[in-house]
């Protein structure tokens, strides 16, 4: 289950085993057998941690999950509450809690915060007179989850509305702490870099933190080189374009949460055994994990969708032919040595019809005339050109042309400079609210701000066909900087664009020679930053950096005399990327990207408070996201 | 494995028979076809033998890996509800549930802070765990009463932060000065720890009063959004408003009680309450949006409740032919709009439910207006009303047709609505661009559109060729026939 997170340049498996240890040590302290009640959010991290066989031996016989009313009956001596710290689940474990008194059998109850104490949430519980019951009451500090073999997540969903429209810091002190607990294990890291306002006030953290443990220094060999920290907030773009890549597709078409996706089960019918044949059509979801341990998923995750197909070819063919071998294994030692690697082989078989039929459904929505439509306007903001065109000028040229008289005032009503005809007609057809408000951030994003009157009309509409309490979600977009009415300030985003090379014309999809490939010609800016830095360094680029929010610096960490890295002739360095409210996973692939290259001379290691896209991450900045099915 | 042993009789016929071959792939294949073909080969090695999933990890159908936390949550849990009564399986959404059991104002937090000696009935915080739990993360708590409080009294406040982010007991009764308890809160923000912050905060909260403590977190913008969102979290609204004024941010405050409405689902008491809302400072923008939100919901109630009536005492045809599928009430305006230009269609302009009166009242653009009231006549096939939206007469009272949108997308939305090509033609034939209106008469199959544009483009080979494409003998295939005998057209190929 874990094993592929120990093949990576760092052992992340070490982080694991740390994380089982302190889950097993607190399950031993609840003497006896055991009923676990889980807050639902929590299934999902904790399972990148353990497996149901480490909780059962250490005596859970039982698991349900948080709901009001009374508990499940239950043979058990102890119940545990895993839960967040959220006031509202203090209010369901009080009632699970009061109603159980009533019965007869007297049971021991503890809770366990994920991942900190809260003393709000001790006095909800308090103030229901239920905090007397509780045996243990304990946090799991689940900081940093290793989530792939080269890739950390927080699983904080609402870090980046927390950090940057309600200005609520604590998701960086957890940062901080999972930073501090990452040195305790891989050594002190040297160097710090940094951009942004979030990543200044966690690297103050760390330091601070630093000077406070100073007596207990890790007298471990750094791992990491340096660690450079980011802030979302300055690259807002990257995230609301579409991603290319096929691990990027499948989490905008289908979302992948705690590294499974849920796939629509027609496409996989057809890999069910003849025996079950007669059963009906499957109609639950099909539910597929998805990380570095699958062999060909590793292959092809970080490609261009359009590269994906000729690489799972090839590997039919590979597969055939290894199936094809049985006919000339002749003596009995060929055969059984066939026979041996046959598991390994089906493996690989139905490894590669999963991904056959994920990249079909894929294919079906990146063929469509809507999906291309879209991202041609995407294209067109992040090349800066065509933004100021004229909405729908097609009929309004008609009139001229054909010499009509016409009232004016009637077709230049609908003539505002910069509003996206394409988005006009989204919104006119009532597309999903998300994908117009990626698409207005956008225009936004790179046009530093719309035009009063076009931010109004875009208001305007969006409000009118959706409903007038999204002018709330509206304000939020306002204040995180995606969406703005243009100040007279100069734009930079063409500087930024072209000192960066933000665009590249000649993205190769198939052979990438640039990390533009992952937004087939877009390359995140987030990347390119940390690509320069790598080499030839920020002083080249203190321009940019400077139009771009918040301070950038640099830390030096004191390490213990003799810990100091001889570095062997050309060993590559090892740096850890922290995005802070947020990364997607086409930057990852960038950042993966960056790491094969040749004489790259830098692997990345990543790390976020989430793995996000463009929709998950607008939806948590809307203020009523149920709405949005409209 | 267990494959090795598990020999089968018919394991000649797997190795030798020519069923299993390996497949050539072209090379030149473009991507779509590459994909079927690793399709066809996966499938083509799919070996029926039982074993196979004995090496790959355990997954049941829905994919939930056999043993892993969810899915055990689900088999355990699914063990137990046969026998209590039955429950709904899904979990309820916590994150989303509305209606939280809020603390009333008053509540007991200050006693979090409080030191045993100044009330006897308010417990100390540590005092309100049990002795065991205690013992759990504050082990020198245990220490003789003396001498534990001689070692609090010497806490800075850098101590205490750091204490209470330790989990370890602390006092902050001690800082009994302002200055003190700035210093405290300074320390609080500078460790980061939100959990602390609020903690200080609410004894800031309790032991200064208002104006200096607003006054105070004025100048200290972290901490004074820590506090915003605490009031929030515990549904102080009316702390946070004055707080809000007192910060002079009275956007942020009329928008924060508007968004209120969302929590009352009585309609007449929604509709009250977005009345008061509308004396709310809010910016000159959102105030339009929020007078707009009122009137809309006020002038839906009033629909629904004539509709309703009119629906059940089978009055108005079009009810019993459409009948409503839901409530009118809290739609969007542009749904609303729709909804009236379906059942509604023709009012006139005072009534609160026809469209031109919607239309005035909330400043509809043209285009959108259209749009949606094509959309539902189209749905109607009231095609006499949809010609009627374009119609237009000159001064010399010559008609014409106009759009404020390309008339490709309007033949679009007609076709969307199963309009007939008869209707289908005349806009695509209004299309300008010949190019445009070809293929849109191709792809709707409107013959006569394309017949006569190459017989206006004066084109016999196109003629030609499209004879090939219609069916022989119809009246399109004798029309073209005509054409192509006429003499009197000069052919320019």
């Amino acid at each position: 289950m874990s094993a592929h997170l120990s093949y990576g340049r760092v052992n992340l498996n070490i982080l694991r085993e740390a994380a089982r240890k302190d889950l097993r040590e607190f399950l031993d302290k609840c003497a006896g057998s055991k009923a676990i009640v889980w807050d639902e959010y929590l299934t999902g991290p904790f399972g990148l941690i353990a497996q149901y066989s480490l909780l059962k031996e250490h005596e859970v016989e039982k698991m349900f999950t948080l709901k009001g009313g009374r508990l499940p009956t239950a043979d058990v001596k102890n119940i545990i509450f895993f839960v967040r710290p959220k006031l509202e689940l203090m209010d369901i474990i009080a009632e699970n809690v009061i109603s159980a008194d009533k019965m007869h059998s007297p049971r021991d109850f503890h809770i366990l915060f994920v991942p900190r104490r809260s003393m709000l949430c001790e006095q909800r519980l308090k103030e229901q007179g239920v905090l007397g019951s509780f045996i243990n009451i304990d946090e799991y500090i689940l900081d940093l989850i290793p989530y792939d073999s080269d890739l950390l997540s927080m699983e904080s969903e609402g870090a980046f509305r927390e950090c940057y429209l309600e200005s609520d810091q604590t998701s960086l002190y957890h940062t901080a702490k999972g930073l501090m607990t990452l040195q305790a294990l891989y050594g002190t890291i040297p160097q710090i870099f940094g951009k942004g306002e979030c990543a200044r006030h966690v690297a103050n953290m760390m330091l601070r933190m630093k000077r406070e443990f100073a007596g207990s220094q890790t007298q471990i060999l750094p791992v990491f080189d340096s660690l450079l920290l980011l802030d979302r907030n300055i690259d807002l773009l990257t995230p609301l374009a579409t991603q290319l890549t096929y691990e990027g597709l499948i989490d905008e078409v289908y979302g992948i949460t705690n590294g499974y996706v849920k796939l629509p089960p027609e496409k996989f019918a057809a890999q069910k055994k003849q025996g079950e044949a007669g059963k009906d059509l499957p109609t639950e979801p099909k539910k597929m994990q998805l990380n570095s341990a699958e062999e060909l998923y590793a292959e092809i995750r970080d490609k261009n969708f359009n590269g994906v197909g000729a690489a799972l070819s090839k590997k039919a063919k590979i597969i055939s032919a290894a199936f094809e071998e049985r006919h000339n294994a002749k003596t009995v030692g060929e055969i059984k040595q066939f026979v041996s690697q046959l598991p390994h082989m089906q493996a690989a078989r139905s490894s590669l019809a999963n991904h056959t039929s994920i990249a079909e459904l894929i294919k079906d929505i990146t063929t469509s005339e809507a999906f291309f439509d879209n991202l041609t306007v995407e294209q067109e903001f992040m090349t800066g050109v065509d933004t100021d065109k004229v909405g729908d000028t097609r009929s309004y040229l008609h009139y001229i042309k054909l010499g009509h008289n016409i009232d004016s005032s009637c077709v230049f009503a609908h003539v505002i400079p910069q509003v996206n005809a394409y988005i006009e007609d989204c919104i006119a057809q009532r597309d999903p609210l998300i994908k117009i408000l990626r698409l207005v951030s956008m225009q936004s994003v790179c046009n530093n701000g719309l035009k009063q009157k076009v931010f109004d009309y875009y208001r305007r509409e969006i409000l009118q066909t959706y409903g007038y309490e999204h002018m709330l979600t509206l304000n939020n977009l306002e204040k995180t900087g995606l969406l703005k009415p243009q100040t007279s300030t100069r734009n930079n985003y063409p500087t930024i664009r072209k000192t960066l090379k933000l665009w590249m014309e000649d993205a190769n999809e198939q052979n990438p020679n640039d990390i533009s490939y992952v937004y087939s010609g877009y390359a995140p800016l987030s990347i390119r930053l940390a690509q320069v830095l790598a080499r030839p360094g920020w002083r080249s680029i203190e321009e940019v950096l400077k139009m771009l929010p918040g301070p950038h610096f640099e830390e030096r960490q004191q390490l213990p005399a003799g810990l100091h890295k001889k570095r062997q002739q050309g060993e590559n360095r090892t740096t850890l990327v922290f995005f802070l409210g947020g990364v997607t996973y086409a930057e990852i692939a960038a950042l993966r990207f960056l790491s094969q290259m040749e004489d790259g001379g830098t692997e990345y290691i990543i790390a976020t408070t989430k793995l996000i896209n463009g929709t998950s991450w607008i939806k948590s900045l809307m203020d009523r996201p149920e709405a949005q099915t409209l | 494995m267990s494959l090795m042993i598990r020999g089968k009789p018919d394991d000649d016929e797997y190795w030798n028979s020519s069923k299993f071959k390996a497949f050539t792939f072209d090379d030149e294949d473009d991507d779509f076809t590459r994909l079927k073909e690793s399709k066809r080969a996966v499938n083509s090695i799919l070996v029926e033998d039982e074993d196979e999933e004995d090496e790959v990890e355990k997954v049941n159908w829905s994919g939930e890996p056999v043993g892993s936390i969810s899915w055990s949550v689900k088999e355990t849990a699914s063990n137990i509800r046969s026998t209590g009564e039955v429950r709904d399986l899904s979990f309820p959404k916590i994150d989303t549930a509305p209606s939280l059991p809020k603390n009333s104002s008053g509540y007991s937090l200050s006693s979090l802070f409080k030191g045993k000696a100044k009330t006897g009935s308010l417990q100390s915080f540590s005092e309100s765990f049990s002795e065991q739990s205690l013992r759990n993360y504050a082990p020198e708590l245990r220490k003789p009463k003396s001498e534990y409080k001689d070692y609090i009294s010497d806490w800075t406040p850098e101590e205490t932060v750091k204490r209470m982010q330790q989990g370890k007991a602390y006092s902050l009764e001690k800082f009994h000065f302002l200055q003190d308890k700035l210093l405290l809160l300074d320390e609080a923000v500078n460790a980061h720890d939100g959990n602390v912050i609020t903690a200080v905060l609410i004894f800031l909260k309790k032991s200064l009063s208002k104006e200096i403590l607003f006054r105070e977190l004025i100048a200290r913008e972290i901490a004074l959004r820590h506090y915003i969102h605490y009031l929030k979290e515990m549904g102080e609204h009316k702390h946070l408003v004055e707080l809000f004024k007192s910060l002079g941010r009275t956007e942020d405050m009329a928008l924060m009680q508007y968004r209120d409405h969302l929590n009352i689902k009585d309609e007449n008491r929604r509709r009250d309450f977005l009345k008061n809302c509308l004396s709310l400072p809010f910016s000159q923008e959102d105030a339009t949006h929020v007078l707009d939100h009122y009137t809309l919901l006020e002038r839906q109630i009033i629909i629904e409740a004539n509709d309703k009536h009119v629906e059940s005492s089978s009055q108005a045809d079009i009810f019993k032919k459409y009948p409503r599928k839901a409530s009118i009430l809290n739609m969007p305006i542009i749904t609303t709009l729709y909804y009236s230009c379906f059942y509604h269609y023709g009012e006139s302009e005072g009534t609160y439910s026809s469209p031109a009166n919607i239309r005035k009242t909330f400043r509809i653009s043209d285009k959108q207006f259209l749009l949606t009231c094509l959309g539902a006549r189209a749905k109607l096939k009231a095609w006499f009303d949809v010609d009627a939206l374009f119609t237009t007469k000159n001064w010399l009272g010559y008609t014409k047709k106009r759009s404020p949108i390309g008339f490709h997308r309007i033949v679009d939305i007609l076709h969307k609505n199963n309009a007939p090509v008869q209707v289908l033609q005349e806009y695509v034939n209004l299309v300008e661009d010949t190019e445009q209106k070809i293929s849109l008469a191709q792809k709707y199959k409107c013959h006569d559109v394309i017949i006569n544009t190459y017989r206006d483009l004066k084109d016999r080979q196109l003629l030609i060729g499209y004879r090939e494409k219609v069916e022989r003998s119809s009246p399109e295939y004798r029309k073209i026939e005509e054409l192509l005998c006429n003499s009197q057209i000069r052919w320019k190929n």
